[in-house]
């Protein structure tokens, strides 16, 4: 895998949480390039999911900055005076330029455009699997219903949005396989097809960014290759940035472009797939154990 | 020996279970004794001297409990093996067949038994009988099932337990009196007016609450109810307290007025005066406003605000996480849902001409939420049928005057409401937990509509 060098699409710099006096996440600094696949790694607890909240707004960081740009590259000029001008962002016709530290939740996902999954699948169960997407179109949806006013009286462009709307679904359904399954509540898919699910509906909302929280755990291996190549399809369509956090080595070697490691809070490497893993600061935090142990651990995953 | 052995096995097993049921029955039987001792057995009564006296009544104590062991022994014996072996079989068809004759049968019957219902009614008992039937049973039931479909948009769809939704039926009802003694507005205009009226309340009190939920929610909106009524009561200057507000002007059709006078309904259209006029007419009122509630609310189930709401009962950080503004899909489930409250408040002291804080206390509220999960929480045709069910039986108990006959002139059979009401909420529990219509219908689908069993969807924690 070599790194693709595009723009940059996020950049966190010294991003810092705290709970009381634990510091989860301790001045971290790392970019998604446009179109790539960032991982973020680390052993459990090292404060990967922490970063996700911090980026998508469930957390408010404690300190630091997360800059989300789209569209025209040039707008990046403008992030030192939007951080003077206390403004959320700047929207420009060519492109936008959010600084997430200042949204609340829902607004980094309906106005700059990111989309995540969770770690503990979240879908609406006792909806349809069909419904579940459509949900995730719900603000061009409200809009086009004239904020419900139009659409409870059946004026258009209502039923033209809607129609939109199940074809995009279909297309999402399609490329995940799930099609066939798309009339049944969510609730009763298998665990595989709920996690693919879940990364279809997120891809509905048309993200710029998509971060995905161990998007393999408890899939079997098939299932896991499958996912993998999904994954990879989205990337080569160019919309998407992907920042996503996977314990599944395989998974993280195979598709990531980037890798960044982090340990009790800490960057402690930032690079391509091949040079993190030959990181020996990087295998000392995956093992914590002596040089032989290491090597015979590595003969193992076959390195 | 031999014969032992020859004896087929379940004829043991039939011998250990009879034996089983007879102990648990008698087991049974204890308890029922050490609880209706107490309860039962002995009386106090006052004689003519103002004494005290503990009498008994131990042929009555004996009868309960000889015919609650009784009763147990039969249901082991004879109806639980039977009860065992249906719950074996798989209950989908019994489900799918109840759903096809509820969609293809019973609406359409039921939409035309209530559009014509009051022709049967006066073709059935005449003029002036059938004024009680239409008023009470008719009226008072549209009433209510306009207010559990109110409430289903919070409860239900949205998954917002309410315990305080008179409140905003309390505020409906004293805008039109107060609006329409004040300033002589007429009901066609205040309608809607306390709509919007209890809207707004509904969104005073989303304020403060949104933060919390299930239990937390349930509370404060108790407590909102309860401000309301007290602030009804007390507030003399305005509405008159207690003494509540009498007088209020009654509904016109198109200025024409339902009285004796010259200018009267009856008198223009040369008819002979009756008051039956005016309750058919207010009937079609109510029933009109109640398919109103009814439109919406199918309506807004398949727009994006609706399925939204349904969303946010089943997992809220998920909607935020796909960029659904929370606070706002909230507060239009409580000001949407205040609003048919609030239609249907001005219509009851419109339908009254006299209101009191009496008629908004949190009974009503229990009542309301009870059809609603009676019903099914977000099942239309559930909390229509609950209403009918729960606010017609407590009618009929008010008409079954022969019963006088039989227990004795002081035997009041609306006393006994909310012991049925109890032993009806023990009944749906056990046999369905989650309401009468235990499906959900899907809002959308790409091929084929299939009702989603009840069991996957969230109840809804606030």
């Amino acid at each position: 895998m070599t790194a693709r060098d595009g723009p940059t699409v996020l950049r966190v710099e010294h991003l810092t949480m705290r709970f009381g006096g634990i510091v989860a996440v301790d001045d971290l600094n790392f970019e998604v390039k446009r179109g790539n696949i960032t991982a973020l790694i680390g052993p459990n607890g090292a404060g990967k999911t922490t970063v996700f909240n911090c980026i998508t707004g469930f957390y408010r960081a404690t300190a630091g900055r997360l800059a989300l740009q789209r569209g025209d590259p040039a707008l990046w000029g403008a992030l030192e005076s939007l951080t003077d001008s206390g403004k959320r962002g700047v929207v420009r016709p060519g492109g936008t330029l959010f600084l997430l530290e200042r949204m609340p939740d829902y607004l980094v996902a309906q106005q700059a455009r990111v989309a995540r999954t969770f770690q503990n699948i979240r879908l609406f169960a006792g909806m349809t699997v069909l419904e579940n997407l459509l949900v995730a179109q719900h603000n061009p949806l409200m809009l086009a219903s004239g904020y419900t006013v139009l659409g409870l009286l059946g004026l258009p462009p209502y039923p033209a949005a809607e129609r939109a709307a199940l074809d995009k679904a279909r297309h999402w359904l399609d490329r995940f396989g799930l099609l066939d399954r798309a009339d049944d509540p969510a609730g009763e898919l298998p665990y595989g097809a709920q996690r693919r699910l879940e990364i279809a509906r997120a891809m509905c909302t048309d993200p710029v960014l998509l971060c995905l929280d161990e998007p393999a755990a408890g899939l079997n291996p098939r299932e896991s290759a499958e996912l993998n190549e999904l994954l990879l399809l989205i990337r080569d369509q160019g919309a998407v940035s992907m920042l996503l956090i996977e314990h599944d080595m395989s998974v993280v070697m195979n598709i990531s472009d980037h890798v960044v490691v982090l340990d009790y809070g800490v960057k402690i490497a930032d690079g391509p797939p091949d040079a993190v893993r030959n990181d020996p600061k990087v295998i000392g935090a995956y093992l914590g154990v002596a040089d032989e142990e290491v090597a015979r651990v590595e003969a193992e995953v076959g390195l | 020996m031999a014969g032992a052995d020859a004896m087929p096995a379940n004829a043991y097993r039939t011998g250990a279970h009879l034996f089983g049921a007879m102990r648990d029955a008698a087991i049974t039987g204890l308890i029922s004794l050490g609880l209706f001792l107490p309860l039962v057995g002995f009386q106090t009564i006052t004689d003519i001297h103002n004494v005290l006296i503990l009498t008994t009544r131990w042929p009555l104590l004996l009868g309960l409990v000889g015919s609650i062991t009784g009763c147990r022994c039969i249901y082991l014996i004879a109806l639980a093996p039977r009860l065992e072996r249906g719950a074996l079989r798989p209950p989908q068809r019994t489900q799918a067949l109840l759903g096809n004759l509820l969609r293809n049968w019973f609406i359409p019957f039921a939409v035309a038994f209530v559009i014509v219902y009051p022709m049967l009614v006066v073709l059935a008992v005449g003029f002036t009988g059938a004024v009680r039937w239409i008023d009470n049973f008719g009226v008072q039931i549209l009433i209510y099932v306009m207010l559990g479909w109110g409430l289903n948009i919070v409860v239900g769809l949205a998954g917002l337990l309410d315990l305080g939704y008179v409140a905003f039926y309390a505020v409906g009802a004293y805008s039109y009196a107060l609006l329409a003694k004040a300033f002589g507005l007429s009901f066609w205009i205040l309608l809607p007016l306390a709509g919007v009226l209890a809207s707004f309340w509904g969104i005073l009190l989303g304020f403060p609450v949104l933060r919390l939920r299930g239990d937390y929610l349930a509370i404060v909106t108790l407590a909102f109810g309860e401000i309301i009524r007290l602030i009804l009561i007390n507030w003399v200057a305005l509405t008159n307290g207690y003494a509540g507000i009498t007088g209020i002007p009654r509904p016109t059709l198109f200025g024409i007025p339902f009285n004796a006078e010259d200018n009267g309904f009856a008198a223009v259209f040369g008819l002979e005066f009756s008051p039956i006029y005016r309750v058919i007419f207010l009937y079609y009122v109510i029933l009109t406003l109640a398919v109103i509630t009814c439109y919406f609310n199918v309506r807004l189930r398949r727009l994006p605000i609706g399925r939204a709401w349904e969303a946010l009962r089943e997992d809220e950080i998920a909607c935020r996480s796909l960029g659904i503004n929370t606070t706002n899909t909230k507060l239009t489930a409580f000001a949407m849902g205040a609003m048919f409250a609030g239609f249907a408040g001005s219509f009851f002291a419109a339908r009254q001409g006299f209101i009191s804080p009496e008629s908004f206390t949190f009974l009503e509220s229990a009542t309301i939420l009870s059809i609603v999960v009676l019903g099914g929480m977000g099942s239309q045709i559930g909390v229509a049928i609950a209403a009918v069910v729960m606010i017609g039986g407590t009618e009929i108990m008010r008409q079954l005057d022969f019963l006088k006959q039989i227990f004795g002139p002081t035997f009041d059979p609306t006393q006994y409401r909310m012991l049925l009401f109890g032993l009806a909420m023990v009944a749906i529990m056990r046999w369905r937990p989650r309401g009468l219509i235990a499906t959900r219908v899907p809002s959308a689908f790409l091929k084929t509509r299939k009702t989603i069993s009840v069991d996957l969807v969230t109840e809804g924690r606030g």
